[in-house]
């Protein structure tokens, strides 16, 4: 069981604690950066410690870190970019406009063991301090390779880096997941990198571009932690799996009632469990029919269950991003919350949710401790 | 003689099938299409007639870099796709 819920919204962020009793399950145990943005949230295992990053807008992208389990809060540096040579010509291909080498947003925060973190940034950089916070350093090899300038911006200005994935038997064997630009693995904590997207295939560029992994819009990809070399993706055009840490894709096809979406969650030690919440693709980015569901797999995507107990089956238009949908260490109890501020739980694996406020702010991440 | 494909997103909105259209810039290539099918010129350029902010034009498989004046060259026989870079939810 766990004990706490981060979810970082438009308006701030939502610290939730189980209720032993109520009228919900899980209640709102205290609130941070009411009125701020908060684009991700990490809480690490075993210990007192958040961290939740803040896009202010006009005052920039922020870091602050909690060690008393979000009492209270302290700003510490945040990732920084080089200066830009004035010889560099780097543009957004699909834009064309020149990519800032600057700090837009942070999408993904993950642990480096021992006691460092890896941060995945807007306008794709990767960043790694391996001291606790101070003293960040953009990962070049990732950063100066050539496919990194074919990575584009798709739903938002410029290409970000969203998913990072560092495998628990061996942390220097990193992967990361960019929209859109691909899935990338290291095996050496950064020095090299090779794409993992074969396998992959996007339908929205042209014909000879179909199979480039750099066209590969990777949603949201996760990495089973009793298991890690199965990965699952929800891309751009549909799901896929990996039972070779990406080095081959299988797509998995004609799930009802879609397979357009953000989110995916893996069960922590059965690879074959995963949890995604479909959507109209791509251009309504609506529940089909209205009806909000989770869609589970239990056989590694070879039949998947439509859950909706405890969901709103008419005239619901939530949508869910990438982040907004996690699984706790237990697999049982999970967390997703939506564009239009609703967040259920389920204590059963997602065979039944509870709505846990229908009010909040557009949820942009929600993560157990 | 070019081709134009749009993206199947626009049918939703407007008649915009695939067709033949001469010309040797992405903007000579669009106005030849844009004749046949005017109601898909708003839908793909901004009424300063650049590409709209969230379109995406590729002549072959290269994205357009003149996104304002569309001075793109466009050779005999090839595609010029437009796609939406489709955002937020």
């Amino acid at each position: 069981m766990s004990a706490r819920l981060l979810v970082g919204t438009r308006k701030g962020l939502f610290l939730l604690e189980q209720a032993p009793q109520g009228r919900t399950s899980w209640r709102i145990a205290r609130t941070a950066f009411l009125g701020d943005p908060v684009t991700s949230v990490l809480a690490i295992p075993g210990t007192d410690r958040f961290y939740a990053a803040l896009d202010h807008g006009h005052f920039g992208v922020k870091l602050h870190r909690s060690d008393d389990v979000g009492e209270h809060w302290e700003e510490i540096e945040a990732p920084a970019y080089p200066p830009k040579p004035d010889d560099v010509e780097d543009l957004d291909p699909f834009s064309q406009q020149p990519i800032p080498w600057t700090l837009k947003r942070i999408w993904a925060l993950a642990v480096a063991p021992p006691d460092g973190l890896w941060c995945g940034t807007m306008p794709g950089g990767l960043f790694r301090t391996t001291n606790g916070h101070s003293g960040w350093d953009l990962v070049r090899p990732l950063w100066d390779s050539p496919a990194r300038r074919k990575w584009a911006g798709g739903g938002s200005d410029w290409p970000g880096i969203h998913s990072v994935l560092v495998d628990p038997r061996d942390p220097a064997q990193v992967t990361v997941g960019v929209s859109t630009g691909g899935v990338w693995a290291t095996p050496n904590g950064g020095l090299t990198w090779e794409p993992r997207t074969d396998g992959m295939w996007a339908a929205y560029v042209p014909p000879e571009l179909v199979h480039a992994p750099t066209a590969q819009d990777a949603h949201y990809v996760v990495q089973c932690p009793a298991a890690p070399d199965t990965l699952w993706c929800q891309h751009h055009n549909g799901v896929f799996r990996s039972v070779d840490r990406g080095r081959r894709w299988e797509e998995i096809k004609d799930i009802r009632p879609s397979s357009f979406g953000f989110a995916v969650a893996v069960h922590p030690r059965d690879p074959n469990t995963a949890w995604f919440v479909p959507a109209i693709k791509d251009e309504q980015r609506i529940p089909a029919d209205g009806r909000l569901v989770v869609t589970r797999s239990r056989d590694g995507g070879a039949s998947f269950e439509i859950l909706h107990k405890g969901l709103p089956q008419e005239h619901a238009y939530d949508l869910v991003y990438r982040h907004a949908l996690d699984v706790d260490s237990s697999g049982e109890t999970l967390a997703f919350g939506s564009t239009t501020g609703g967040l259920w739980t389920s204590a059963d694996g997602g065979d039944s949710w509870e709505e846990i406020s229908a009010h909040l702010p557009p949820i942009y991440c929600v993560r157990f401790s | 003689m070019a081709r134009v494909e749009l993206t199947s997103n626009l049918a939703r909105y407007l008649d915009c099938p695939a067709a033949e259209a001469p010309g040797d810039t992405l903007r000579e290539v669009l106005d030849s299409y844009f004749a046949a099918y005017p109601r898909s010129r708003r839908y793909i350029l901004d009424d300063q007639g650049g590409l709209q902010r969230h379109m995406i034009a590729f002549v072959g498989d290269r994205p357009a870099k003149d996104r304002l004046r569309l001075s793109d060259p466009v050779a005999e026989g090839q595609t010029v796709f437009i796609f939406q870079a489709l955002s937020g939810g």
